[in-house]
C-alpha cells in the first residue's frame, strides 16, 4: 500500500484511537473511584453493557445522542445502586456478586436485544463532530484530536475534574480513608458506608456513560456482549495508574492506539483475522501486567466490608 | 483477600458433627435460594412475554423426563464435572481462578487437533491418553503467568486469570481457523474423531464414559482436599495466607500449584468433550461453562459430593434449556442470567444465615 503513512491514514488511526480509548477512560476513572473507596467492582462490566443497552435505546427512540447518554449513566447508576446495597450496605463479597451481575446483564441485555432487534439490526446514524476552532484546522493532529463529539472533551476534563478532586477537596481525603482505613474515617465522624456508595454510583454512572458512547459513537448500534471486556480493561488501567487519573488517560490512549492499529491495519489490506485483533488489547495489559504488576499498589482495605465495631 | 463467605467455606469443610438441625439448616440455605431464582427468573420470562410455566415445563421434559434427554443430560455432566473440581481446588486455597473459559477452550482444541492425528499413529488407548495429557499441559501452562504473579508479585488474579480467559478463547479460535483446520470441510473445524475412535459409551445407552471419569476426578479432588494433608496445606493457604508462611509452607510453590491442579482438570474438562462428546471443535464455539459453573461450587460450598447433584441440576438446566430456547424462541442466554439470579440470592441467604445464627449466640 502507497499511501499507508499518509496524513489521512495517520489522521484516521488517531481519530480511531481516540474514538476506542474514550469508553477504557471512562470506565478505568469510574473503576477508580470504587478502588480508592476500598471496592473492587468487578460488576463494572455489568454497569458498562446496560449503558451501552438503555444508552442505545434511549437514543435511538428519542434520536437525541444526549438522552442516550443520559440513559447510559442512569442505567449504570441503576446497576451501580444494587451493587452498592449488596457489597456495601450488607457487605456481600465483592466478588460473587460482581461475577454475578456481569454475567446476568450480559444475558439479560442479550436476551431484551434478541426480542427487540434482532429482526431489525437498527443502526443509529453517525454522531455530530464538534470541532474546536483553530485547533481543528492542524495538519493530520487537528481531524484526529479536535473533531469529536462533545463528550470526548468532557471525557477528557473528567480527568482534571478527579485530579482536583482527590488533592483539593474533603470528598477526596474521604475516600482515600474509606479505602486505607475505612476505621479512621469512622472515628472521624463521617459515613463510611456512605462514602462507598458515592464512590460505587460514580462508577456506575462512569461506566453507564462508556458504554454508551461505545455503542452510540463507537459502533452506531447494540449488539449482545458489545463491550467485551472493555470493563475489565477499565478495572486493569485503574489497577496500574495507581490512584492517579491522568495515568488512566495514558493507559487508555495506549490500549485505544492498539485497537486502531489492527483495525487500520485490515484497512491497509493486510489480513488479520478478527479474533487476533480482539487479542491484542488484552496481550498488551498483560504485558504491563508482568512488567509493572509489582508496583500495582491497592488500597490497604480493598474488597473487605466495613463493618462498625468488628474486630 | 477472598472474602467471607470463602473463609468460612474453607475451614468448616468436613463436618462430621453435622446434627440433625445443620443438615435441614444447609438444605434451606441451598435449595430456598434456588426456588426464590426460579420464580425471579421467571418474572423475567414473563416480563419478555414468554409464560415461565412452559419454559420450564419443556426443560423438566427434556433434560429429565424423556429417555434420550436424561441421556444428554448424564453426557452434559462429564466436562462440567471436571470443571467443578478444578473450581473446587482454587477456591478452596483462596484462590480465584476464572479463566475456566480459556482454558478449558484450550484444552478442547489441542485435544481436537492432536486426537484424530494420534489415533492414526499410535494404539487407540495410548493415543487418547497422549492426546489427554497434551490439553491438561495447555492448559496449565495457560495459567502459569497469572499463577507466577500472584505468587511471586502478588498481583490479583481475578483480573489475570480473566484476560488470559479472554486471550485463550481468542487464540482458540485463531488455531481452529488458521492452524488445525480440516482441509477436507469448507466449514472452519477441526479434524473430527471418528465415532468408534471416541471414549466408549456405557453399555447400551449414549451416556459417555467420561462422565464416569468426571466422577472419580471430583470424587478424588474431595478426599484430598478434605482428607489429606496436602489438602490440609491448601486449605491454610485459602483460609489464611500469612498463617500459612508462618506455619512453614512455601506458599508460593502452593499457589502455582493450585492453579496448575486447578487449569489442569478443567482443560482435562475440554478434552472430555471432545474425545467423548463432540468429536471436533467448530470455529467460534464457546460453551462458557466456565462461569456458569461457579454457583455450582459455591452451592455446594465447595463440597465435591455436594457438587455433583449440583452439575447434575445445572445439566438439566443447560440440556433442557437448549431444547426449550428453540422450541419458544428464548436464546440460550437465559440461563445465564437464571445463573446469576442464583449466585445473588445465594449470598443473600448466606448473610440472612450468618444474622440469624450470630442473632441467637447474643
Amino acid at each position: 500500500m502507497g499511501g499507508f503513512l499518509s496524513d489521512t491514514f495517520l489522521a484516521a488511526l488517531l481519530f480511531g484511537a481516540v474514538t476506542a480509548a474514550v469508553p477504557l477512560l471512562l470506565a478505568g476513572l469510574g473503576e477508580q473511584m470504587s478502588e480508592k473507596a476500598g471496592v473492587l467492582n468487578i460488576g463494572i462490566e455489568g454497569m458498562m453493557i446496560t449503558g451501552a443497552y438503555l444508552g442505545f435505546v434511549g437514543a435511538y427512540y428519542s434520536g437525541s445522542f444526549w438522552l442516550g447518554f443520559l440513559t447510559g449513566a442512569a442505567g449504570g447508576i441503576a446497576v451501580a445502586a444494587l451493587m452498592a446495597l449488596l457489597c456495601v450496605r450488607i457487605g456481600l463479597n465483592q466478588i460473587v456478586i460482581g461475577i454475578a451481575l456481569t454475567l446476568g446483564l450480559d444475558g439479560l441485555t442479550a436476551l431484551l436485544h434478541h426480542f427487540q432487534f434482532s429482526r431489525s439490526y437498527p443502526r443509529l446514524p453517525a454522531a455530530e463532530v464538534t470541532p474546536i476552532p483553530l485547533l481543528a484546522d492542524i495538519p493530520v493532529l487537528g481531524p484526529a484530536l479536535f473533531r469529536h463529539h462533545l463528550i470526548v472533551y468532557l471525557a477528557v476534563a473528567m480527568v482534571g475534574i478527579m485530579i482536583w478532586v482527590y488533592r483539593r477537596t474533603q470528598l477526596g481525603l474521604n475516600l482515600q480513608a474509606a479505602g486505607d482505613k475505612p476505621a479512621a474515617l469512622d472515628v472521624a465522624g463521617i459515613d463510611v458506608i456512605r462514602t462507598r456508595t458515592v464512590a460505587v454510583l460514580f462508577t456506575g454512572g462512569m461506566a453507564g456513560l462508556g458504554g454508551a458512547y461505545l455503542a452510540n459513537v463507537g459502533a452506531g448500534l447494540f449488539i449482545p456482549f458489545i463491550t467485551n471486556g472493555a470493563g475489565f480493561l477499565g478495572i486493569v488501567l485503574a489497577m496500574l495508574a495507581r490512584g492517579r487519573p491522568l495515568w488512566v488517560l495514558v493507559g487508555a490512549l495506549i490500549f485505544g492506539g492498539c485497537l486502531s492499529m489492527t483495525t487500520a491495519a485490515q484497512v491497509a489490506g493486510i489480513n488479520i483475522p478478527t479474533d487476533v485483533i480482539q487479542m491484542l488489547p488484552f496481550l498488551v495489559v498483560m504485558a504491563m501486567l508482568v512488567l509493572f504488576g509489582r508496583r500495582a499498589s491497592l488500597p490497604a482495605a480493598l474488597g473487605i466490608p466495613y463493618e462498625r465495631g468488628a474486630r | 483477600m477472598s472474602g467471607e463467605a470463602v473463609r468460612a467455606a474453607t475451614l468448616d469443610g468436613s463436618g462430621k458433627d453435622a446434627s440433625r438441625r445443620d443438615i435441614r439448616r444447609r438444605l434451606a440455605i441451598t435449595l430456598g435460594p434456588l426456588l426464590v431464582s426460579l420464580v425471579l427468573a421467571g418474572c423475567v420470562l414473563l416480563v419478555l412475554g414468554v409464560d415461565p410455566l412452559a419454559y420450564y415445563g419443556f426443560v423438566l421434559d427434556r433434560g429429565l423426563l424423556s429417555p434420550l434427554g436424561v441421556q444428554q443430560t448424564l453426557t452434559r455432566m462429564a466436562p462440567l464435572l471436571f470443571i467443578a473440581a478444578g473450581l473446587i481446588v482454587a477456591f478452596r486455597a483462596g484462590m480465584w481462578n476464572l479463566g475456566g473459559d480459556g482454558q478449558f477452550l484450550l484444552g478442547a482444541v489441542t485435544a481436537a487437533a492432536s486426537a484424530p492425528l494420534l489415533v492414526q499413529a499410535l494404539p487407540h488407548w495410548l493415543a487418547l491418553l497422549v492426546a489427554f495429557l497434551i490439553a491438561t499441559s495447555v492448559a496449565m501452562l495457560w495459567s502459569l503467568v497469572p499463577a507466577l504473579l500472584r505468587a511471586y508479585q502478588g498481583v490479583n488474579e481475578i483480573i489475570t486469570t480473566l484476560m488470559m480467559s479472554f486471550l485463550g478463547v481468542s487464540l482458540a479460535n485463531v488455531l481452529v481457523k488458521l492452524l488445525f483446520l480440516d482441509p477436507a470441510t469448507t466449514v472452519p473445524q477441526t479434524r473430527t474423531l471418528a465415532v468408534p475412535d471416541r471414549l466408549p459409551r456405557l453399555f447400551e445407552t449414549t451416556i459417555t464414559s467420561g462422565l464416569v471419569f468426571g466422577l472419580a476426578a471430583i470424587v478424588i479432588v474431595h478426599f484430598v482436599m478434605t482428607r489429606t494433608a496436602f489438602g490440609l496445606k491448601l486449605r491454610t493457604v485459602g483460609a489464611n495466607p500469612r498463617a500459612a508462611i508462618h506455619a512453614g509452607l512455601n506458599v508460593p510453590l502452593l499457589t502455582v500449584a493450585v492453579f496448575a491442579i486447578s487449569a489442569g482438570l478443567i482443560g482435562i474438562g475440554g478434552a472430555v468433550d471432545i474425545i467423548g462428546i463432540q468429536g471436533n471443535v467448530r470455529a467460534d464455539w464457546n460453551p462458557a461453562y466456565g462461569l456458569a459453573v461457579i454457583p455450582v461450587v459455591f452451592l455446594a460450598r465447595m463440597n465435591g459430593l455436594a457438587a455433583i447433584a449440583f452439575v447434575f441440576l445445572l445439566s438439566v438446566l443447560s440440556i433442557g434449556g437448549e431444547s426449550a430456547a428453540r422450541r419458544l424462541g428464548v436464546p440460550q442466554h437465559f440461563t445465564m442470567v437464571l445463573v446469576a439470579i442464583v449466585l445473588i440470592t445465594l449470598a443473600i441467604a448466606e448473610y440472612l444465615d450468618h444474622r440469624f445464627n450470630q442473632a441467637r449466640k447474643v
